[in-house]
């Protein structure tokens, strides 16, 4: 480590202004920042610096994604094998194996693809390369299809990245859930690989794959995989977003650590809880007929609330707007996957619209506020 | 008459040039959206819906720019209203005597040329106060301007979303082969805009001038 530091000082002055690679100043500095704790002090006046930076958030969401993407890995060969026949005679790390040769391919595309685009826009900026893609690019495999084509998820997060992030000045400015952004775009683009009824399960030779448990309800089929299976996730579905439980764990570890808000996700189970007991009482279709509590445990619900409602940058910052912000995307999630089943996800639209409100659910808070002050006042 | 200005001298021209580019209406004026987004979903309505613009567009304009000394001031909205309003159903019921699959394509599109912001707004801006000749050059630029964007986008928008170009295939069917697909969301309206929205960009970035104020 300390001939890796002693390399990096001596190779240092290239990179600073009126060096030989001047110009690549900020990818210099990313890779200086990841490998090493940055080293700034202050030097004047008393500070008093929590420890806590960009770089150990995203650190620590990647972290809280662990559980969800282990199982994700673990459940991709378990569909596999159980799909062939084969689920008793295989072991476990057969099983892990083949989900992780499945998955690892995603990522690797998901990281070169967005980090090229990252790097190149700070480059041309002039910006520093920031870790917030460390976390959507690990997102956004997660929130896909196992077989989604390389190429497309490619396509999606280069328009994702530039589109959705860079084009509003980078992390931590943009309007939407880059991760989110990708995945409508794939969703609305290749219909096909997104919205069927049925999810890829194995290399069969006539191409086997079956239904998720959400678009079994939209053809009618109410039998549900009974709650275990539903809540431990071993049923088909996009990576990262078929155990709740995994999830819950990812949760807890953001709660702790005070990364992610309370509030948002608490609200937005509310939200969906709520508008599902509404749904109860009406009879538009299958959906509305599933208990409640078995919405919140369906499609990419949980998923969504624990790690894209809570994005700091795309959500509401006041209090009191957490909390609407947080409920209605639970509301709208439930509602638009019952009233409109051609979009069974509708936790994807939900978070996209409300990233859309956020702003306005703030100012009006903001403004709420002043004028009561102002009564108060006078 | 002394002084008389060639027909196409340095500055007439210039009212055919700029919109196509430091003065495009779509692009850098902000009007005609709508319709750029609902037709420019393939190449050739995009096409046909230029050339309807650049008629109504041209003849409209020389014609309020004859009336421009009579017409009351009061009125003058409802007078340009009604000179662009037989106009398109002039270019209407030409297209569905001679493009009439064209004509159902492009459907209640060519009947809302009439609310097409950059008709009433060039009329407005510049044939109630200039003559005729100048009015005509102004029209034909601004609907070559208009065109030229229209293009511009259903180019790419049917490239990527049919692989198509003028309705002949263009991307080769082994690409199908290997996966390729064709983008969805291309068809849809909404990357229209983000297609326009990434020209003006491009276009902002190119000739900063355009750059507005803070």
């Amino acid at each position: 480590m300390k001939s890796l530091r002693r390399y990096v000082d001596r190779i240092k002055p290239n990179f600073q202004e009126g060096g030989k690679y001047e110009k690549l100043q900020s990818t210099f500095e990313a890779f200086e920042a990841f490998l090493f704790v940055p080293n700034k002090t202050s030097q004047i006046g008393t500070h008093i610096h929590d420890a806590i930076d960009m770089k150990r958030t995203m650190a620590i969401v990647v972290f809280a994604l662990l559980p969800a993407t282990l199982f994700g890995i673990y459940n991709i060969g378990y569909q596999h094998f159980v799909s062939l026949n084969e689920i008793y005679t295989v072991g476990f790390w057969q099983i892990f194996w083949f989900g992780f040769i499945e998955f690892l391919p995603l990522v690797v595309v998901s990281y070169v693809v967005g980090l090229t685009i990252e790097f190149a826009s700070a480059q041309i900026r002039g910006h520093k390369v920031n870790e917030g893609y460390l976390v959507t690019g690990m997102l956004i495999p997660l929130i896909m299809p196992v077989d989604v084509p390389l190429w497309m998820l490619a396509v999606a997060i280069a328009f994702a990245v530039i589109l959705g992030k860079e084009i509003f000045g980078g992390t931590g400015m943009n309007i939407f859930n880059p991760a989110l952004v990708a995945r409508a775009f794939i969703f609305f683009s290749y219909p096909s690989q997104m919205s069927g009824t049925s999810v890829w399960i194995a290399d069969k030779p006539d191409a086997f794959s079956g239904a998720t448990p959400l678009s079994n309800i939209a053809l009618g089929n109410l039998s549900m995989p009974d709650f275990h299976d539903l809540f431990f996730g071993f049923i088909p579905g996009s990576i990262g977003e078929t155990s709740t439980f995994c999830i819950l764990i990812g949760a807890l570890i953001l709660l702790i650590t005070g990364i992610a808000s309370f509030k948002i996700m608490f609200s937005v189970f509310l939200g969906g809880y709520f508008m599902s007991l509404v749904v109860n009482f009406t009879n538009i279709n299958f959906y509305s007929q599933i208990p409640a509590y078995e919405h919140l445990l369906l499609g990419g619900f949980a998923f969504g609330a624990v790690f894209m409602a809570t994005d700091p940058v795309t959500a509401s910052q006041t209090n009191t707007g957490k909390y609407i912000y947080g409920f209605l995307i639970g509301l709208l999630a439930i509602l638009i996957r019952v009233v409109n089943p051609a979009y069974p996800e509708g936790m994807m639209f939900a978070i996209l619209i409300m990233n859309l409100f956020a702003p306005l659910i703030d100012h009006y808070i903001v403004q709420a506020n002043i004028n009561k002050r102002l009564k108060r006042q006078t | 008459m002394k002084n008389k200005e060639p027909l196409f001298s340095k500055n007439n021209l210039k009212l055919i040039t700029n919109p196509l580019s430091k003065d495009n209406p779509i692009t850098v004026q902000v009007i005609g959206i709508c319709s750029a987004l609902a037709v420019t979903a393939q190449i050739k309505p995009a096409v046909i819906m230029t050339f309807s613009v650049m008629f109504v567009l041209a003849l409209s304009n020389v014609i309020i720019s004859f009336l421009r000394k009579t017409i009351p001031s009061r009125i003058r909205i409802i007078v340009q209203l009604i000179v662009v309003a037989s106009l398109v159903i002039v270019v209407n019921e030409f297209l569905k005597a001679y493009f009439f699959d064209v004509s159902k394509q492009l459907s209640v599109f060519v009947g809302l040329i009439i609310t097409n912001c950059i008709i009433m707004g060039r009329l407005e801006a510049f044939a109630l106060t200039n003559k005729p000749w100048l009015a005509f050059l102004d029209g034909i630029g601004n609907s070559l301007g208009y065109g030229l964007l229209l293009i511009i986008v259903s180019f790419f928008r049917e490239l990527f979303g049919s692989g198509t170009i003028w309705g002949f295939q263009v991307i080769p069917e082994c690409f199908y082969n290997f996966g390729y697909e064709n983008n969805g969301l291309m068809i849809l309206p909404p990357m229209a805009l983000i297609t326009i929205g990434v020209i003006i960009w491009i276009q902002r970035s190119k000739n900063k001038n355009l750059i507005e104020e803070k």
